[in-house]
């Protein structure tokens, strides 16, 4: 178009990592300020972690021994075994806001719009993980409060601390690219909404998120300590100086840090690559 | 084929040849031609299901085409999609802006999508929001717009780029008699101004208002194309209506009415309606109303009009612009909106 305005487009000369960084900070601004300006949404996210605190400390608290903790210290104990399973719980979830927010951009014509950009394809997907992953500093802060109310302390200091958020941020990240991927696939909203939930209930369950693995038959107990919510549940207790139970033998139990950051690092390579082929290929 | 493909390529904003597209055993474009000059409006006319959306989406780089040449802007669409992209704007048929930001917010999003400096984006997002009469509206989120404020932030968006060609599909469909008089004013601007616009509608009358080629599709395929006073010419001239009382024959009617028209009269039992072309004016309606008389046929109501899109296709192929509906990729696309995609 020769319009009559001053504003002429210039030719910006960036390498291509370079655009994908700024578009994917484009898209991540975009959806957090769109989250900004749907409160509902971001305090049902809070809602829901804060319930299941209250829940399991004063619910099912005391009728839960932590083995190795002191008997003594009781429903106390748990509450502060539990914390970093709720942390970890939480962080899983939010998966479902990345299958959900992308099958809705999906819906709505705003993909095509963006596909007809000149823009990298996948920093719809960088920008969507992102952001639900910054998300995540609230959740967490505001269930750091609620677990400090209920008696769960830091014991370990600042660094192991940050480490800790660090490695559940992580996580959040990987989660949010295989709900990413799920988001993909979906064909509407309310699919999305059912399909983005269904398989976090048994990741999250089939952990040592809320009840020590010891309690569990043995196949279970292995499937279990080689969930990496369960390598990430334990990191966080060992991080924060929280009761971790007993450990298993399994080396992602022994080496719970380490398990959780290669394995996060090794499911990010899978879905983003999945993730970003399948964005690619929707277009045709 | 691929020697005069290039010489035209470099003569014309948009040349396809051959275009195929299937979406499973759907065949939605079946061989499709397609040449638009620089600086002109093309008119991409069909029913839904006729293939003009997935005609938009292959050349707007959304979809790659299964067989069949392409060329945007003198560059091959299917090698180089991001070149493309850089020259084009794309208004879909459904509002592709951001509910939860604001007007100006949806185009500096898209401005520095377009890798644009906020030098740039800022005063062009200004000067657009102004054009379109949204600069008021700028810093309220696009949920409270109306749907006229919508569709013409969508144009706005599409205008970010300065795209020297432009496609929009069905830019007109949903909107009140009042915003699409609007809309038709500043897609004249935007032609005045030496645009390339390529647009699909459903209607004969924007076509006519707005493009100097029409193109007619129909199953995928090219059926016609010309001006709109060529294609005019092709459908004959005005049509005749009448509606048969119950008491009278449907066939004695098409009977009666043939002395005053120009081809074959058709008629349709559900409606008890006989249609026919006619030329010349009023007085062929006292004609026909006089030889119907004479026949002894009882009428409800009789009318003199325009010929439609209807009449477009029932001439070029017999049989009605029928709502074909949506194709699975589209309804796929569009879900829970009424799936009406072309």
């Amino acid at each position: 178009m020769v319009s009559t305005g001053i504003p002429t487009p210039v030719e910006m000369k960036r390498p291509l990592l370079g655009w994908l960084i700024h578009d994917g900070a484009v898209v991540t601004q975009r959806n957090l300020i769109a989250m900004m300006r749907v409160p509902e949404v971001v305090f049902f996210s809070l809602v829901q972690p804060v319930i299941f605190v209250l829940l399991f400390a004063y619910v099912f608290g005391g009728a839960i021994p932590i083995p190795g903790a002191d008997p003594e210290a009781g429903a106390a104990a748990y509450r502060e075994y539990l914390m970093p399973g709720i942390f970890g719980q939480t962080v899983a979830f939010a998966a479902a806001a990345s299958t959900v927010g992308l099958a809705e951009d999906m819906s709505k014509g705003i993909i095509d719009r963006f596909r007809s950009l000149p823009m990298t394809a996948s920093a719809v997907l960088f920008g969507r993980t992102a952001s639900d992953a910054i998300r995540q500093v609230l959740v967490l802060t505001v269930l750091s409060i609620t677990g400090f109310i209920v008696g769960w302390r830091i014991h370990n200091g600042v660094v192991d601390a940050a480490a800790a958020y660090l490695l559940l941020l992580l996580f959040a990240y990987t989660v949010s690219w295989i709900g990413c991927w799920i988001g993909l696939h979906m064909r509407n909203t309310e699919t999305a909404n059912t399909a983005g939930l269904a398989w976090l209930f048994p990741l999250t369950f089939l952990s040592n998120a809320f009840v020590p693995l010891t309690g569990m038959p043995k196949v279970v107990q292995t499937i279990a300590e080689w969930n990496p919510v369960s390598s990430l549940v334990l990191s966080c207790r060992q991080l924060f100086g929280n009761p971790t139970g007993i450990i298993g033998d399994t080396w992602a139990q022994q080496h719970a840090i380490a398990y959780t950051v290669i394995s996060c690092t090794v499911l990010i390579a899978i879905f983003a690559t999945l993730a970003v082929r399948k964005y690619r290929q929707t277009a045709s | 084929m691929a020697d005069v493909f290039t010489q035209r390529r470099s003569d014309n904003a948009i040349v396809a040849e051959g275009l195929v597209k299937h979406f499973g055993t759907v065949k939605a474009v079946d061989g499709l031609d397609l040449v638009v000059p620089y600086g002109t409006v093309c008119g991409l006319l069909g029913p839904n299901g006729a293939g003009k959306t997935t005609t938009v989406r292959i050349l707007a780089t959304l979809l790659t085409a299964d067989a069949g040449h392409v060329s945007v802007g003198g560059i091959e669409v299917l090698k180089h999609p991001d070149d493309v992209r850089r020259v084009i704007g794309l208004t879909g048929q459904y509002s592709a802006i951001d509910e939860y930001l604001t007007g100006r917010e949806n185009l500096s999003m898209i401005g520095r999508l377009y890798h644009q400096p906020s030098s740039y984006v800022n005063p062009r997002a200004v000067e657009l929001l102004e054009r379109f009469d949204l600069i008021e509206a700028a810093d309220r989120p696009v949920r409270t717009y109306s749907g006229g404020m919508r569709r013409r932030l969508d144009l706005s968006a599409s205008l970010m780029g300065r795209p020297s060609i432009l496609f929009l599909d069905e830019p007109t469909t949903g909107l009140d008699p009042r915003s699409r008089q609007q809309m038709w004013e500043v897609i004249g601007d935007l032609v005045k101004d030496g645009t390339t616009v390529l647009l699909t509608t459903q209607y004969l009358e924007e076509a006519d208002r707005l493009a100097e080629q029409i193109v007619v599709i129909d199953h995928g395929k090219v059926i016609a194309e010309g001006t709109s006073d060529s294609l005019k010419n092709d459908v004959g001239g005005d049509r005749l209506e009448v509606i048969v009382s119950a008491d009278s024959s449907l066939d004695v009617a098409a009977a009666a009415l043939a002395s005053v028209s120009d081809g074959a009269a058709s008629v349709d039992v559900d409606s008890r309606r006989v249609t026919t072309p006619v030329s010349g004016g009023s007085t062929v309606l006292v004609e026909a109303v006089r030889a119907l008389d004479v026949a002894g046929v009882h009428i409800d109501d009789v009318a003199l009009r325009r010929p439609t899109l209807d009449d477009v296709f029932l001439t070029l192929t017999g049989h009605v612009a029928e709502d074909v509906g949506a194709q699975p990729v589209s309804a796929k696309k569009r879900r829970g909106r009424g799936g009406k995609e072309a």
